[in-house]
């Protein structure tokens, strides 16, 4: 019998630390496997961030460094315009890139570096409890929204913010795309997704983002299965899946 | 002719490759693994397609397919 499916070798085979169900272990995957199918292994350099993922380098099996909280896209900067030969990619959540490290992230597009970033959006604050994060959408439950997000005062927590659809607008942007993990073919399209902004840096194009709708059962309070489900149902409908630019 | 092992000691009991098995292979395993969770295990003399859908789901890397 031929060997038709096994974990990517950039991958350590070791037990995360990952909540049952929690989608940053499938992007861990597919990255992984991209790196392999690229043959990037001894090129690539991970940013990890603060959140869940603050240990993703204790999972992959090629460089990585650890960037303080949402500063991320400005180590990337300095790394890969240090070593121009390095293949560099930030992995951040959504409390990480798009709030604490919002300012970092714009310039970093802006400016048009030479990275990949990889987004994993799971509206809410994993690490620290699953606190409101920019990309909670209306009415969801958190532990800083009991009651759920809302517009109107008293809350006023503002809106789901959309910092792919933001990053798009700018120049020096090349490839920003919205992808999700709730089946097979999602799954399939994502990993597509990881490669082209991957490749786009092999081939000096500049800046790409890719969002990737991600789980986290824990926050949202529901069984793993029901959590891909919500992405589908509920997320996919505020956060447009499909390439943006 | 396909089989998948499942690393049961990594699994976590996540549930989701069952969900997403077209076969309905897999359930539940009601031993305990390392972790001290339920994992879960392929049914004997099932037929597998072969078809991955639960390798490619699982957050886990838990699961090799054969064919
Ligand atoms: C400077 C600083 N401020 C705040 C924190 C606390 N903190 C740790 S992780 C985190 C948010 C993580 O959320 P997200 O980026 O969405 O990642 P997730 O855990 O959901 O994967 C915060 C606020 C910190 N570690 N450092
Ligand atoms: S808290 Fe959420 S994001 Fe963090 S490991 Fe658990 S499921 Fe994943
Ligand atoms: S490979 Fe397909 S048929 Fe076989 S156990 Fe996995 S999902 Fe079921
Ligand atoms: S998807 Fe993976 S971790 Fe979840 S129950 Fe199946 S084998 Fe275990």
């Amino acid at each position: 019998m031929e060997k038709l499916f096994s974990h990517p070798s950039s991958l350590r085979d070791v037990v995360t630390h990952y909540c049952p169900g929690c989608g940053h272990g499938i992007v861990h995957r597919l990255i992984a496997e991209v790196v392999d199918e690229l043959e990037i292994r001894e090129k690539v350099v991970a940013i990890a961030p603060v959140g869940c993922a603050v240990i993703a380098y204790d999972y992959w099996d090629f460089d990585c460094a650890e960037a303080a909280h949402g500063r991320a896209m400005a180590v990337a900067t300095g790394i890969k315009r240090v070593r121009p030969e390095t293949v560099v990619f930030t992995y951040q959540g959504d409390g990480d890139l798009a709030a604490i490290g919002t300012s970092e992230t714009i310039h970093a597009a802006n400016r048009g570096e030479n990275i990949t970033g990889i987004f994993v959006n799971n509206a809410v604050y994993g690490m620290t409890g699953g606190q409101m994060a920019p990309t909670t959408l209306i009415g969801q439950k958190t532990a800083t929204t009991p009651h759920g997000r809302e517009i109107n005062l008293p809350g006023m927590h503002g809106y789901p913010l959309k910092i792919s659809e933001m990053l798009a607008q700018l120049a020096a942007v090349r490839y920003v795309e919205r992808v999700a993990l709730f089946s097979p073919p999602e799954v399939n399209k994502a990993k597509k997704a990881i490669r082209l902004a991957f490749q786009n840096q092999i081939d000096n194009l500049g800046f790409s983002l890719i969002e990737v709708l991600s789980p986290c059962p824990t926050y949202w309070g529901m069984p793993p299965k029901k959590a891909l489900d919500w992405t589908r149902e509920v997320m996919a409908k505020e956060f447009t899946l499909g390439r943006i630019k | 002719m396909a089989k998948i092992n499942i690393n049961r000691d990594k699994c976590k009991g996540c549930l989701i490759c069952i969900s997403f098995c077209p076969k309905g292979i897999i359930v539940l395993d009601e031993n305990l693994n390392r972790k001290g969770i339920k994992p879960v295990k392929v049914k004997e003399n099932e037929e597998c397609l072969g078809c991955a859908m639960c390798a490619v789901m699982c957050p886990d890397c838990c699961i090799e397919v054969y064919k």
